[in-house]
């Protein structure tokens, strides 16, 4: 047996825009075995909801995460008006479809840019975040935010767009889709990505069922699963399928979200096209009384929202099971036998969120 | 179209059968979560298949143990750490225990306490 | 502000914030905003650092995280804390695991609220840091040289 030694990595990291640490057991180059500490970001903001007013905890739910917030928001508020009872507005439920699809593009663009970034392909990952950019000027123009804009509230939303402005969130979709099209052939059409991740990481889908990934990382491995069929908000009159891939490789994760923005691309048109006139919002009288889980789909996979209530103001407990917290007991399964070199980007491909994993 | 979303109470001797069963069928793991009540704590496991979910419920007593289900689900031991070190409930074997030192935090089992 | 005579380089480290910042200080170094026009370049190792950009209030555990990568930069240097959970610890305030800001721990130069904090802000705060970076700079260097009269 050669000898074994033990090299630490993270928590600060150029490849990690967030702290994680892991003690990779190494056998000369090829990693073994991996051991995970987190924890550098938590803060446990599940428990301030003892103490905070139901409603207003929507602006701490958001703060969660800063890359998916308007989905946690959401997610936590759809849990709340199905204990309620309270059926939100359609127009209402076509926003947040809209706002939540936007995220998702933004989040895999910028899963895009830090993959190229960590592959020395500065160029791309200016491109990609130069597109980026163009979401968030929606999210600018429509909530006066660009990453936090609390615009999610139990029994619909806060904003409203003028047919001017649902327009216009149209007409930026079509332009990045054109812009789309170059970035996305360098990503698969190149031949040092395509070395560089092809055949890296290999996930089994019995695997990755049994080590509970989610997401695009569980499509990845061809399992055509999507949490959005299950048809919340507006997703029940949306025409889409799950996006799989079969190899399970880093590539395939690549690929898997790269077709996963145009989804969400048409997803938007589709969106604009059906959306009802109508109010936004329901008011919301008393106080919710029993528990529900809710599930919904994050950019990065599932994730579920327990809310359990008592009849008071104060919510009794908020759970909140990110998906990056099922993906990385499978990304240490693909750790082993891997190359050392190649530990930063094998862990960038399941776009850990950590400050959601830990909150 | 209507997915199952249940929650359904189990009792301990019956807990372990179900989830090997679980196994056996094919579910796998979406979230556990752990709850405080008066005299001890609700677990709850979900399982998942396709778009079903079904969770079970288990209550447990301040000083009773529970086995660990990372022996048949061994992708749960992050979740089983978190409740055991959040909370306070006591899970026995673990695979990969942190021994409540996963979030390493200054304040002992802050769940634990309400308010 | 004057002319540069240096080109910082900048470290940034997520303390326990929620990512908003973070991205939005990333963003600051891409082609909309591109911070690198000041010829400040992003940089992972805190030995090569002049500035520290630092998100997110202080936790039991990225405490010692936070006091290590101050030690390890070259002085002089300067910290900005970014967003308001940096700032003060911000909605997260009474969470159980939260010390408070930044400043808590290590001695804060710039402070930009916001939560996120916009990208405009940022590059601001850095221009400041920048100028408190050059009197540092100065003082330091004559700090040196009576020093090395003595």
């Amino acid at each position: 047996m050669a000898k074994q030694s033990i090299v630490p990595f993270g928590p600060q990291h150029p490849v990690l825009p967030e702290p994680i640490h892991l003690d990779l057991v190494l056998e000369d180059e090829v990693v073994v075995k991996a051991v995970p500490s987190i924890g550098f970001v938590h803060r446990g903001l599940e428990k301030l909801v003892e103490t905070k007013d139901y409603k207003d905890y929507v602006y701490i739910a958001e703060r969660v995460c800063g890359i998916c917030s308007f989905g946690h928001g959401m997610g936590y508020c759809q849990c709340l008006e199905k204990i309620m009872n309270i059926e939100i507005p359609r127009r209402a439920a076509y926003l947040r479809t809209i706002w939540v699809e936007m995220s998702r593009v933004h989040s895999h663009l910028l899963w895009l840019g830090l993959l190229a970034d960590a592959m020395g392909f500065e160029s791309l990952f200016m491109q990609c975040w130069r597109l980026r950019e163009k979401i968030l000027d929606m999210f600018d123009a429509t909530t006066g935010g660009r990453i936090i804009f609390s615009v999610n509230c139990v029994g619909g939303v806060l904003k409203d767009m003028d047919t001017g402005m649902l327009l216009k969130i149209v007409d930026t979709v079509n332009e990045m889709e054109k812009e789309l099209r170059p970035i996305a052939e360098a990503f698969l059409r190149d031949l040092s990505v395509g070395t560089r991740l092809h055949g890296l990481g290999i996930l089994k889908p019995d695997q990755a069922r049994l080590m509970g990934a989610v997401g695009p990382m569980l499509r990845a491995s061809g399992v055509a699963y999507d949490t959005r069929l299950l048809g919340y908000a507006a997703y029940n009159d949306l025409d889409f399928e799950p996006i799989t891939a079969a190899e399970g490789d880093s590539f395939a994760r690549c690929e898997v979200r790269i077709h996963e923005i145009y989804q969400s691309f048409s997803l938007i048109r589709q969106a604009v096209e059906k959306i009802p006139e109508g109010p936004i919002c329901v008011p919301v009288k008393g106080n919710p009384n029993g528990e529900h889980f809710m599930r919904i789909e994050q950019p990065r996979g599932e994730a579920i929202y327990y809310v359990k209530a008592n009849g008071t103001k104060f919510v009794e407990r908020f759970r909140l099971r990110t998906p990056t917290t099922n993906n990385i007991p499978p990304m240490l399964d693909m750790l082993k036998g891997c190359q050392l070199a190649d530990v930063p980007l094998l862990i960038l491909t399941i776009d850990p969120c950590i400050s959601c994993t830990e909150r | 179209m209507e997915h199952l979303n249940t929650i359904e109470p189990i009792t301990m001797a019956e807990f372990m059968p179900a989830v090997i069963r679980f196994k056996m069928d094919g579910w796998r793991v979406v979230q556990i979560c752990a709850n405080r009540v008066p005299d001890g704590y609700e677990m709850s496991y979900s399982f998942g298949k396709d778009y079903d979910m079904r969770t079970l419920r288990l209550t447990v007593g301040e000083n009773e143990t529970i086995s660990s289900i990372t022996q048949v689900y061994p992708g749960a031991f992050l979740q089983e750490n978190e409740a055991a070190e959040l909370f306070g409930v006591k899970i026995e074997s673990i695979d990969k225990d942190y021994h409540d030192k996963l979030y390493r935090i200054a304040r002992e089992t802050p769940f634990k306490q309400k308010g | 502000m004057a002319k540069l005579a240096k080109s910082p380089w900048l470290l940034h480290y997520d303390a326990s914030s929620c990512n908003g910042c973070d991205i939005e200080v990333l963003d600051c170094t891409t082609p909309r905003y591109d911070i690198e026009r000041f010829g400040i370049i992003n940089t992972g190792d805190p030995f090569q650092a002049d500035i520290l950009l630092i998100t997110g209030g202080i936790n039991n555990q990225c405490e010692s995280v936070v006091r290590q990568l101050y030690s390890q930069m070259p002085d002089p240097k300067v910290v900005v804390a970014v967003g308001i959970c940096a700032c003060t610890g911000g909605v997260f305030k009474d969470c159980y695991n939260i010390k408070g800001g930044v400043d808590t721990v290590i001695p804060v130069d710039v402070y930009v609220p916001g939560c996120a904090a916009r990208p405009q802000a940022i590059i601001d705060g850095v221009v400041k840091a920048l100028e408190i970076l050059e009197q540092k700079r100065e003082a330091y260097s004559e700090k040196q040289e009576q020093k090395g009269r003595a």
